[in-house]
């Protein structure tokens, strides 16, 4: 873990209220993990999974929901940011898998991009509430996904969520979202799968166990031991 | 050179900063970015006599200059803490360790008093009557002067080791609270504590922590925490700690001259793990400034 400012390159509308953030940065992260986002007046740092990473420019999404993410969206390319990085244990390849799925609701969609460049042929399902909202099709079709969108209100593509479209044949997966999506994921999939989970962080390095969570193998800490969790180690 | 050695409780501490209990784990997670041996002290994390989970997510908040926290005190239970945790740090550590305990009853802080003093890996015992974020635990104690007086009075004579109390400043006379624990045969007392706070999610209209409340700390408790120091330090004669809201090595330098022997940083290690390291370094750099030589002309000299 290192404490670094990084530059700004570029940060950029991606969709309502949903932005992608460019940063120079040498170190290069594992798919699946984060990092923890120092903001003017904010006492807590902001964490964010790594969206992307190639030839020193490592990408972040995120969306407004706040005060912190709000001052970022206004950040001009050149600014510097402070962050604490790598975090967490990322996802682990399963190497015998054929038909692997990526399911992501929405910003939930940001650390399975990264972990596209490292699987083949994968199924992307992604969620969003409306076509507004709708993101990042371009993107995982460049790494050679293929890509089903769904939204809430029918405006594009499958009426429903992702759980509406899971594809029959998958033989592991991959989904990052809200609890509500990975619980409804975990229950719908007949295969296990990796999921990685949110919670508040006090410190996103261990330190704290404000973010820790009862699994079948004893406590664990989302930000150490997490954020990726196996299907069946997990307790709903 | 500045001399920052400090004794307290007949401990000696090489500098007077002193991770806080609760937000440094057991050092594991500091050790591997910075050698532990640059702080004088470390406060491990809350131990109770049995393992325990906690409270559920989520147990952090966060609000202006600070945030709130109701872990739950969440640890592995005081056998493995001396056989596991506390031999793994002593190996890396040579300062003074504070072992944090808590308990529900007072015959739990008897066991664990008993148990801790046994252990070559403690140093000294700091009792936890502070907090606030679990169901008839130790803030029961720490809100009833005569109660504590009377806990600390039995734990004494079972405790082999210094004994401090961390007070709680979720009381309208922390004076009598603090003499009560120094009547007791408390060695020393750190103050303070989380404050009990709360947030709503305006959009659900719920608290936002799981357990509805839960202990604020960080830079906005900072002048409740020095005003608590320095009407302590004044009242009793036994050596004070002072914690709450440090950040820096000027405020380090402030709660000293309100009368602390040392400071216990807690929050600010969470946005910054460097954050011990860096306030030792600091601390030296404003007694430079202030032509201060050693530490203890700061805290001797009572405003
Ligand atoms: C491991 C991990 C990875 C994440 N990756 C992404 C990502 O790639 N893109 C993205 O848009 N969001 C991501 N999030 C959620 C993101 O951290 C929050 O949306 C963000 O912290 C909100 O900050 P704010 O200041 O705008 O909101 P505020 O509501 O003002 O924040 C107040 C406090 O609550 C915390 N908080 C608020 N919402 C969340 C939340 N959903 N999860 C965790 N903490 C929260 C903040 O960190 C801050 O401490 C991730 C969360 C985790 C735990
Ligand atoms: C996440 C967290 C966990 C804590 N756990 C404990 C604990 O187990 N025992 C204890 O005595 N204090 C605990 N505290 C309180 C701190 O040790 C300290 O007294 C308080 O946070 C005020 O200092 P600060 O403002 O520097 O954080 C905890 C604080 C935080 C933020
Ligand atoms: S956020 Fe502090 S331990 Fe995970």
């Amino acid at each position: 873990m290192v404490n670094e400012t990084l530059t700004i390159l570029s940060n950029e509308s991606l969709a309502r209220d949903v932005r992608m953030m460019r940063l120079a940065c040498a170190l290069v992260p594992e798919p699946g993990q984060f990092l923890q986002v120092s903001v003017p007046g904010g006492f807590l740092r902001r964490p964010f999974g790594v969206a992307d990473y190639r030839d020193g420019v490592l990408s972040i999404i995120y969306k407004i929901v706040g005060k912190g993410t709000e001052y970022m969206s206004r950040m001009q390319p050149g600014q510097a940011l402070d962050v604490l990085h790598y975090l967490g244990n990322g996802f682990r390849l399963q190497p015998g898998s054929k038909r692997v799925c990526l399911i992501g609701g929405s910003v939930g969609l940001a650390p399975l991009l990264y972990l596209a460049r490292f699987v083949k042929d994968a199924t992307v399902v992604m969620g969003f509430r409306s076509r507004a909202d709708v993101m990042l099709r371009e993107e995982f079709e460049a790494l050679g996904c293929r890509v089903t969108v769904c939204t809430e209100d029918g405006s594009e593509g499958v009426k429903g969520f992702v759980t509406d479209a899971l594809p029959e044949d998958m033989d592991y997966y991959y989904a990052c979202g809200p609890m509500p999506m990975l619980r409804a994921v975990c229950n719908a999939a007949k295969v296990e799968g990796q999921l990685s989970l949110e919670a508040r962080m006090g410190c996103g390095f261990g330190a704290c166990v404000g973010c820790s969570i009862m699994t079948k193998d004893g406590t664990a800490r989302v930000c150490k031991e997490g954020p990726v969790f196996s299907s069946d180690k997990l307790i709903w | 050179m500045v001399n920052l050695n400090t004794d307290i409780a007949g401990l000696h501490f090489e500098n007077p900063v002193i991770p806080a209990s609760g937000t440094f784990g057991f050092g594991e997670d500091f050790a591997p970015l910075w050698d532990l041996n640059r702080v004088g002290g470390i406060a491990v994390k809350g131990t109770t006599l049995e393992p325990r989970y906690g409270n559920p997510l989520p147990r952090i908040a966060e609000c202006e200059g600070g945030m709130l926290n109701c872990v739950g005190l969440q640890n592995p239970g005081i056998e493995k803490v001396l056989s596991e945790k506390l031999p793994a740090l002593r190996s890396v550590y040579k300062g003074v360790i504070l072992l944090n305990i808590s308990g529900f009853s007072e015959q739990e802080y008897l066991s664990c008093c008993e148990m801790a003093s046994q252990s070559p890996d403690v140093d000294a015992i700091e009792l936890n009557v502070s907090c606030p974020n679990v169901h008839g635990g130790g803030m029961a104690f720490g809100t009833d002067a005569k109660a504590l007086g009377l806990l600390v009075a039995k734990l004494r004579p079972v405790c082999t080791k210094p004994l401090f109390v961390k007070l709680s400043p979720n009381v309208t006379d922390i004076v009598a609270v603090a003499k009560a624990a120094e009547e007791g045969g408390a060695d020393g007392l750190v103050l303070i504590n989380t404050l009990l706070g709360m947030r709503i999610n305006i959009n659900t209209r719920k608290p936002i922590l799981s357990n509805t409340t839960g202990g604020l700390s960080g830079d906005c408790i900072f002048p409740i925490a020095l005003r608590m120091v320095y009407q302590v330090s004044n009242a009793c004669s036994v050596p004070v700690i002072g914690c709450g809201g440090v950040s820096s090595g000027e405020q380090a330098v402030e709660m000293m001259m309100a009368g602390a022997r040392a400071v216990q940083v807690g929050s600010a290690s969470l946005r910054d793990p460097w954050a011990c390291p860096r306030i030792a370094q600091e601390i030296a750099d404003v007694c430079i400034k202030l032509k201060i030589n050693s530490i203890s002309d700061i805290w001797q000299k009572t405003l």
